[in-house]
């Protein structure tokens, strides 16, 4: 099943998919451009990646890392499908990143990688921008490059965990204006899903709806205003975005 | 006086809360030309940031479980801002108008030296944010830059600084802030820590004080007591 938040009608409410429409709670289905798309979960706590695929580490640094390279983010970061993300002027290399995302179930501690997958609810779709020329030395990544305002669209689905069997072979596509871009496999992941649970619920509780972003692979490029990015993971969703200008 | 007792989760705070590193003068000094080196390779062209999630926020009293591969954690006193209104890119003016109030938070912290990672391991353990007891109304603490923070170990105080020394006063600290992350009602700011914070283990208890704001209080228990 893959339900979503929206706006509809001047109310937010629960939705899902139905044979490529969205399915109201009173069944009507309409089309998904006729709604507003929400986040489709409002975590407490957003956990993410650096660096867990070899070929993206070996794109913007020297060598992968031996732990996971982790940073934390404020809801402010979230917007939802079809949302549009602002570009700052002085940018001068702001790249997207298509990620899994990873949305716990029940609370974790100390929870065993063979245990992990009972701990989580369901995946939805990521595109984690960073402002790659603001990126400093102190308690990096900063804010400044990967906590920006609606710099991190989700969704456009929550999708079941048990409808995605294999969470560590999908294919992962980001598409700009139409061309594809960067194309990897969740396979290729340093650090994955089961041994993430572990890691992070060995030092705290993760809490129901909470959020692991997992890490991108290569292929991130500059984007412009103007530009659609469509970020797309393999039986999980396709994320629309488009770039605005920040308004200095 | 207007106080009301604070409820980590609860409407009063319900956002995210926010730590600012770097924006102690003292702290600042003490890196001297480090600041300029690899892995830092300049200083912050704005506030540095860090979260403590919502599995580090507990009231006053609760007991805190310091965890097995934990000897001692710093007790980093400070001052905590609670948002009222929305601000995105306001200006410090704005931002003094949108401060509901303001209350104690101890930055329970696994001591570290490098400051080149966000600090996970070190910040975020389960109830390392202690916050509390009350919200004193914006109204009644006109000008909290002039007070000073106090740092107590069963009782002792081990520790003073005052406001005085932050390099970025409350109001532009968190304007400067809205210029790239919005702070939202129900948003906790810590507004910085100073060097030299004092140790402390299971067995002890640790508090907060700032005149006016009263005493944030937590005793530490080693994992597997009774907490």
């Amino acid at each position: 099943m893959k339900q979503a938040r929206i706006a509809f009608e001047g109310r937010v409410q629960q939705a899902w998919e139905d044979q490529g429409k969205v399915r109201l709670a009173d069944g009507r289905r309409v089309e998904e451009t006729e709604v507003v798309w929400l986040p489709p979960v409002t975590p407490g706590t957003i956990l993410a990646l650096g660096l867990n695929y070899a070929d993206h580490a070996a794109e913007i640094a020297s060598k992968a890392p031996e732990e996971p390279m982790v940073f934390l983010k404020g809801a402010n970061t979230l917007v939802g499908h079809r949302a549009f993300t602002p570009r700052p002027d002085d940018a001068t290399n702001m790249h997207y990143e298509c990620e899994l995302a990873i949305v716990v179930g029940k609370p974790a501690r100390n929870v065993a990688k063979a245990d992990a997958y009972d701990y989580i609810a369901g995946y939805t779709v990521a595109n984690d921008y960073a402002v790659r020329n603001y990126l400093e030395g102190f308690y990096r990544p900063n804010f400044r490059i990967k906590s920006r305002d609606n710099c991190t669209p989700i969704g456009p689905w929550l999708v079941d965990a048990a409808d995605i069997p294999d969470p560590m072979n999908l294919r992962l596509t980001t598409r700009v204006n139409g061309e594809t871009t960067q194309e990897g496999s969740t396979k290729d992941m340093i650090f994955d899903v089961p041994f993430l649970i572990e890691y992070f619920s060995a030092f705290m509780t993760l809490q129901p709806g909470d959020v692991i972003l997992t890490g991108t692979p290569k292929g991130t490029v500059n984007v412009m205003p103007g530009d659609e990015v469509v970020t797309e993971i393999e039986g999980v969703g396709a994320l629309h975005n488009t770039i605005i200008a920040r308004k200095p | 006086m207007t106080s009301v007792t604070l409820c980590p989760g609860g409407p009063l705070l319900s956002g995210a809360v926010y730590g600012c590193l770097l924006n102690v003068q003292d702290e600042l000094d003490r890196l001297g030309d480090a600041i300029n080196e690899p892995p830092y390779n300049g200083a912050p062209t704005g506030p540095v940031m860090y979260v403590k999630t919502p599995n580090t926020q507990v009231a006053a009293g609760t007991p805190v479980v310091i965890p097995a591969d934990v000897e001692q954690v710093r007790v980093c006193a400070t001052l905590g801002v609670v948002i009222k209104d929305t601000l995105t890119r306001a200006d410090a003016d704005q931002a003094r108008a949108a401060i509901a109030g303001y209350t104690l938070v101890n930055d329970l912290t696994v001591p570290h030296d490098s400051l080149f990672r966000q600090p996970l391991k070190q910040k975020c353990r389960d109830g390392f944010c202690p916050i509390g007891p009350n919200l004193v109304d914006a109204a009644d603490l006109p000008d909290p830059d002039g007070l000073a923070v106090r740092a107590l170990v069963n009782g002792e105080c081990r520790q003073e600084w005052r406001l005085a020394e932050l390099v970025r006063p409350v109001a532009t600290l968190l304007a400067d802030i809205s210029d790239f992350t919005s702070l939202y009602p129900g948003d906790l700011i810590l507004v910085g820590v100073s060097p030299d914070a004092p140790l402390a283990g299971a067995g002890d208890i640790v508090a907060v004080e700032i005149d006016g704001l009263g005493r944030l209080e937590n005793p530490l228990v080693s994992e597997g007591e009774n907490a």
